[in-house]
C-alpha cells in the first residue's frame, strides 16, 4: 500500500432483526421457506392493505441503541423511499429517514493491540425488500417475497475508519454485539447481516475527504477486506494515474475479486422520502426504555472486565471466552456446575473445547461434548480421580460418543492409583531391576530422576498418582 | 318498498309485510330497469340473492340487527372478496381481491344485502365522475349532468334508489360534494373513525369513508356499523363509539352555528346563496344562534391540497405496475417498457396528471417548497377550524359554488374543476367531520347544506342534521322517473 495516501472508509450495516414477523405485518419471517409462502396481502402491497408497526423490531432497536449508548429518539418518523423495483412490491420501501430511531452512539474497536473508538452516526428502521431469481426462468425473472418485509436495523458509521482490517475489526464486533443483545442471528450466508461500504483515499495531510465510492452488500469478513483493498488500490491508481474517481455505487465481485461500476450519481434515484401517512411517529417514553433497559443482558466489554475480575482471567482468555455470548455462558456453567477453579476450566475451554470445535469447524452452539460432560470431567481432575494426560484422553472419547466422564473412566479402568502399597511394590521393582542408573542418580545425576518416573507411570499404565509417586521415589532413592 | 328509511325498511321485514328476498329483487329489477344511470360497475346479483335469503333465516331466528336484510352497494374503491374491485379504472379493471375492506367485511356481518360495486371517479381523483374508465354517471335529477365525484356512482344510485344506502369515500369532498349535487345526505367522519383497511388509497392522510343515504337517521345507522378502531389501520383512532340515533332527536336550542364570512364571498352564485340562508333560517327558528366568523386561511387550501394528496397519490399508485396484479400491457420488451407501458395505458389522464404532479412535489430541490410548505399550511387551516369550533359548536355553508354542471363543461379544464371543492377541502385537511344535507333547490337542481362539527362530534351532526329533517322536506324528494 502506498504510504502517501490515507484511507477513509464509512460502514452501512444491515442487519436482520430477529422477529417472530415481519416489520409490518403477520408473516412469518423464517428463512428458506417455498418462494412465496411467507408473503402475506400487506407483503404483496395489494390495493387497500395498511401497514402495522411490529413492537418487537422497535424494542430490538431501542436495545440496540442504548447498547452503543446513543440517544434513542422520543420521537422517530417512517418515511416512504420511493423507486421502482419488481421485487418491491409497493414500489417504495418503509424506512426512515430525517427522524431515525437511533441517534449517535459509538462502538470500541482494537487492531494490533490499540483500541480506537468509531463513531456511529445513526441507526434505523426498515423492511428488507424482496428476492428477483434469474435463474431457471428461461429469459424471464421470478419474484419471491417471502424476504419483503423482513425487518432491517441499518447502522450508519461515521467515517472513521482508515484501513481495511479497522472496517473488518468494526463489522466484526458489530456482528458480535447483535448477537449479544439477541436482535439478529447475524446469519450472513443468509444475508441477516450485510454491509455497504464507502471509500475514499486522500493524500496524507488533506482534511477534506476525497470522492467516495459505495461497495454495495458486502456479506462476509472476508469479502469486506478484499473489497475495500481493491477499491483502495483502484482509487490509488486512478488518481496516481491522472484520472478522477467519481462518486457511484461499485459492486464487489467475489469471482474475479474486482468491484465494477453499477450506477453513477447521475443515475442515482431521487428516492422523495415523504413521512408515510399509514403510520403514526414512533414515541418511544422513559418507561418504554425502561422497560428494555431492564432486559438489556451483559454487553461484551463489560463481561469481559468481570471475567478478568471475578475469574483472574488474563486479557487474552477473557476476550475470547466473552467473543460470544453462548460461549462466555457455557464457560460460567462449566464453573458453576463443576465447582472448579476458573482457571482450569478456561484453560479446558479455550484450549481443548475450542481447540476441537476449530477442528471440526463447528460453534460452540453446537458442541458435542455438553458443558454437564465437560464439568463431569473437570470434577475428576480436580479430586485427583485422573490426571491432566489422562483427562485429555477421556475427553476424546467424549467427542465421539455421549457417555460421561464417569463411564469412560470406569469402562476403561482409567481411575487414577493413589494406593501407596501399590506404587511402592512398583517402585521397589522398578529400583531392583535398574541398579546402574540407581547409582548414577545417588552420585548427583539428578535428571535420571525423570527415567524412574517413566518407568513406574509406564509399569502403572499411567493411571498412578504423579504426586504420590514423586514423593515415593524421592524418598526411596535418598535413602 | 324503495321509498322508505333503513328503520321503516327494518320494521316491514320485522312484521313480515316483506321479506329481504323481495326487497332484494325489487332493488335488482330497479337496478335493471335504470342502466342509462350508469351508477353501478358490477351487479352481484346471484350473491345478493344468497345474502338476502341467509338475512331472512336470520330474521326468523330472531337475532338479526338493524341492517340485517338491508340492500346497500359499495363504492368500487372497497375491497370486496371474490368479486371485482376496478377503483373506476382499467388499471384494475381485471381485479378480484382476496380479501374485503373492514367497511365491508363490518356490512356483511350486520347481515346488510351487497347489490353490487358503485361507479366512481378512477382511484377517487375527480369532482364529476367522468374520470372512470367504465364512463360518466349520470345526474338523476338531469341526465345532462353530473353526479358530482368521485362517489358519484353511490350519489346518483341513491337518489335514483336504486340502492337503500351506499357506502362513499372523502378525500377532499368525495362523499358531500356528490351528495349535494344529487340531493342525498352524506358523512364524511372524522379523519380515523372509519377503518381504511381495504379501501384502495388515493392520499392516506385524506381519505376517509362514509355513508351516503336517504337521511340523517340511515346515515347514523350505517356509521354505527362503519365506526370504530381497527388494529388493521394504525391511523384509526381507539376511541368508543357512541349510539348515534340516541341524540338524533334532542334538541338544538342555544345551538351556536358559525358562519365563516370566506364561504359567502363572489364565488357563490347568488341562487346557491340565497338558499343556504333561508336553511341557516331555519335553524334560526329551532333556537339556534348565528354568529359570523372568520376562517383567514381558508383561501390556501386548495393549493396546499394539491400539493398534499399527489404527493401521496403519487406513492400510493406505485403499486400499480404491471407485475403482481391489474393492467399488464401486451409482450414487454423489458422492465422498462413493462412498467411505462402498463402504467401509461392502464392509467387514465386525471390520475397521471396528480401522479406527476406529486413526484414533482416530493422531488429533491422541490420537496421543501411544496410538501413542506404545504404541510405547514394544512396546520394553519387545522387551527383555523380548532379556534372556530372553540367559539361555535358546528360551521355551516355551502357545498359546493354551483349547483350540478353539466357533463363534458369542466373535464377539460382541470383547474376549474379543482377550484369547485373550494367549500370542501379545507376538511379534510383538518380532519374534522362534515356533513352535506338537502336543503333546496335551484332550476330543479338539488343544493347542499355543509354543516361542519369538532373531531369525533358525529353524533352531533347528525343529531343537527336529523332536527333540520324533521322541519323539511328536501330529503325526501325524488327526482322524476325514478319514483
Amino acid at each position: 500500500m502506498n504510504d502517501q495516501w490515507e484511507t477513509v472508509i464509512g460502514l452501512e450495516i444491515h442487519t436482520q432483526l430477529a422477529t417472530k414477523s415481519k416489520i409490518f405485518s403477520g408473516a412469518a419471517t423464517a428463512y428458506g421457506a417455498a418462494p412465496n409462502t411467507q408473503a402475506c396481502a400487506v407483503d404483496l402491497g395489494l390495493p387497500g392493505v395498511l401497514p402495522v408497526l411490529n413492537k418487537e423490531a422497535v424494542q430490538l432497536a431501542v436495545k440496540f441503541g442504548m447498547a452503543i449508548e446513543a440517544v434513542v429518539a422520543p420521537y422517530s418518523v417512517f418515511a416512504r423511499k420511493n423507486y421502482f423495483y419488481p421485487d418491491l412490491p409497493k414500489g417504495y420501501q418503509i424506512s426512515q429517514f430525517e427522524l431515525p430511531i437511533v441517534g449517535a452512539g459509538h462502538l470500541d474497536i482494537e487492531v494490533d493491540g490499540v483500541s480506537k473508538r468509531i463513531g456511529i452516526t445513526r441507526a434505523h428502521l426498515e423492511e428488507d425488500a424482496g428476492k428477483s431469481l434469474h435463474e431457471n426462468f428461461h429469459g424471464l425473472t421470478g419474484i419471491d417475497l417471502n424476504r419483503a418485509g423482513t425487518p432491517l436495523l441499518e447502522i450508519v458509521s461515521e467515517p472513521d475508519m482508515r484501513s481495511a482490517k479497522e472496517a473488518v475489526a468494526y463489522m466484526r464486533k458489530m456482528h458480535e454485539l447483535v448477537r449479544y443483545l439477541g436482535i439478529s442471528d447475524g446469519n450472513m450466508q443468509e444475508g441477516s447481516f450485510r454491509c455497504d461500504a464507502n471509500v475514499s483515499v486522500r493524500p496524507k495531510g488533506q482534511k477534506e475527504f476525497g470522492t467516495r465510492a459505495e461497495i454495495k452488500n458486502i456479506n462476509s469478513f472476508k469479502f469486506v477486506e478484499k473489497a475495500i483493498n481493491h477499491e483502495i488500490d483502484r482509487q490509488i491508481e486512478l488518481i496516481e494515474s491522472g484520472g478522477k474517481v467519481i462518486q457511484e455505487t461499485r459492486l464487489y465481485d467475489s469471482v474475479k475479486d474486482e468491484t465494477r461500476s453499477m450506477r453513477s450519481k447521475e443515475e442515482a434515484n431521487d428516492y422523495r422520502y415523504f413521512p408515510d401517512p399509514d403510520l403514526l411517529p414512533v414515541i418511544i417514553d422513559e418507561e418504554f426504555k425502561a422497560q428494555v433497559k431492564s432486559a438489556l443482558p451483559e454487553l461484551p466489554q463489560a463481561k469481559k472486565q468481570r471475567f478478568k475480575q471475578q475469574y483472574v482471567l488474563e486479557e487474552e482468555n477473557a476476550t475470547l471466552l466473552t467473543s460470544s455470548r453462548p460461549l462466555a455462558d457455557y464457560f460460567e456453567t462449566v464453573i458453576k456446575e463443576s465447582g472448579c477453579d476458573a482457571k482450569l476450566c478456561a484453560n479446558w475451554v479455550t484450549g481443548d473445547l475450542l481447540g476441537a470445535l476449530n477442528k471440526a469447524g463447528l460453534d460452540i452452539t453446537d458442541t458435542p461434548v455438553s458443558h454437564e460432560r465437560l464439568a463431569g470431567l473437570l470434577t475428576r481432575i480436580a479430586d485427583h480421580s485422573i490426571s491432566g494426560k489422562i483427562a485429555k484422553q477421556v475427553f476424546e472419547e467424549m467427542w465421539q460418543n455421549a457417555a460421561s466422564a464417569d463411564e469412560i473412566i470406569a469402562a476403561k479402568g482409567l481411575k487414577q492409583i493413589s494406593d501407596t502399597g501399590a506404587i511402592e511394590s512398583i517402585i521397589d521393582k522398578i529400583i531392583a531391576e535398574n541398579p546402574g542408573q540407581v547409582e548414577q542418580y545417588r552420585s548427583g545425576k539428578d535428571k535420571v530422576f525423570g527415567f524412574f518416573v517413566g518407568q513406574v507411570m509406564k509399569e502403572m499404565q499411567g493411571k498412578a498418582n504423579p504426586g504420590e509417586v514423586n514423593k515415593m521415589l524421592q524418598a526411596k532413592l535418598n535413602r | 318498498m324503495h321509498t322508505k328509511t333503513i328503520a321503516e325498511l327494518a320494521k316491514g321485514l320485522r312484521s313480515g309485510e316483506f321479506s329481504s328476498l323481495e326487497l332484494t329483487q325489487s332493488f335488482l329489477n330497479r337496478i335493471k330497469q335504470h342502466p342509462q344511470l350508469n351508477c353501478y360497475i358490477t351487479v352481484t346479483e346471484e350473491p345478493a340473492l344468497q345474502a338476502a335469503k341467509a338475512a331472512d333465516a336470520r330474521l326468523a331466528q330472531g337475532n338479526a340487527e338493524l341492517l340485517t336484510g338491508i340492500p346497500i352497494a359499495q363504492k368500487d374503491i372497497f375491497c370486496t372478496e371474490g368479486v371485482k374491485t376496478t377503483c373506476g379504472s382499467k388499471m384494475l379493471d381485471n381485479f378480484i381481491a382476496p380479501y374485503n375492506a373492514a367497511t365491508v367485511e363490518k356490512f356483511n356481518k350486520a347481515g346488510a344485502v351487497m347489490l353490487g360495486k358503485l361507479n366512481m371517479d378512477e382511484f377517487a381523483m375527480g369532482s364529476s365522475n367522468e374520470t372512470s374508465y367504465y364512463g360518466a354517471v349520470k345526474n338523476p335529477w338531469d341526465m345532462t349532468k353530473v353526479p358530482g365525484g368521485s362517489s358519484g356512482g353511490s350519489a346518483a344510485a341513491v337518489a335514483a334508489r336504486l340502492t337503500v344506502c351506499a357506502t362513499g369515500t372523502d378525500t377532499g369532498g368525495s362523499i358531500r360534494q356528490p351528495a349535494a349535487l344529487c340531493g342525498i345526505t352524506g358523512l364524511k367522519p372524522t379523519y380515523g373513525r372509519v377503518s381504511r383497511y381495504g379501501m384502495i388509497a388515493y392520499a392516506s392522510s385524506l381519505d376517509q369513508g362514509g355513508p351516503m343515504a336517504r337521511s340523517a337517521e340511515d346515515a347514523a345507522i350505517m356509521l354505527q356499523t362503519m365506526a370504530g378502531f381497527d388494529e388493521k389501520d394504525s391511523t384509526s383512532v381507539d376511541l368508543p363509539v357512541p349510539d348515534y340515533r340516541q341524540e338524533l332527536n334532542n334538541r338544538i336550542e342555544g345551538l351556536k352555528i358559525g358562519l365563516p364570512k370566506e364561504f359567502f364571498s363572489e364565488g357563490l352564485n347568488s341562487d346557491m346563496a340565497s338558499i343556504i340562508e333561508t336553511a341557516v333560517d331555519e335553524y334560526r327558528k329551532l333556537g339556534a344562534q348565528i354568529i359570523e366568523i372568520s376562517m383567514p386561511n381558508l383561501k390556501l387550501a386548495i393549493p396546499a391540497y394539491y400539493v398534499i394528496a399527489p404527493a401521496e397519490c403519487s406513492a400510493n399508485l406505485s403499486r400499480f405496475d404491471g407485475v403482481r396484479f391489474g393492467y399488464r400491457c401486451e409482450n414487454p420488451v423489458d422492465l422498462t417498457d413493462l412498467y411505462t407501458r402498463s402504467r401509461g395505458e392502464g392509467f387514465g389522464k386525471e390520475v397521471k396528471r396528480r401522479i406527476l404532479m406529486g413526484t414533482y412535489a416530493l422531488s429533491a430541490g422541490y420537496y421543501d417548497a411544496y410538501y413542506i410548505k404545504a404541510q405547514k399550511v394544512r396546520r394553519l387551516i387545522s387551527e383555523d377550524f380548532k379556534n372556530a369550533l372553540s367559539r361555535v359548536d358546528v360551521i355551516m355553508g355551502p357545498v359546493t359554488p354551483t349547483t350540478a354542471f353539466g357533463i363534458g363543461e369542466k373535464i377539460d379544464n382541470p383547474i376549474e374543476m379543482y377550484l369547485s371543492d373550494f367549500y370542501t377541502i379545507a376538511i379534510n385537511l383538518a380532519g374534522v367531520p362534515a356533513m352535506s344535507i338537502p336543503a333546496g333547490f335551484a332550476q330543479g337542481k338539488p343544493v347542499g347544506l355543509q354543516i361542519i362539527g369538532n373531531y369525533f362530534a358525529e353524533d352531533r351532526l347528525l343529531n343537527i342534521a336529523h332536527q333540520y329533517q324533521q322541519v323539511t322536506d328536501w330529503h325526501l324528494q325524488i327526482p322524476k322517473g325514478f319514483e
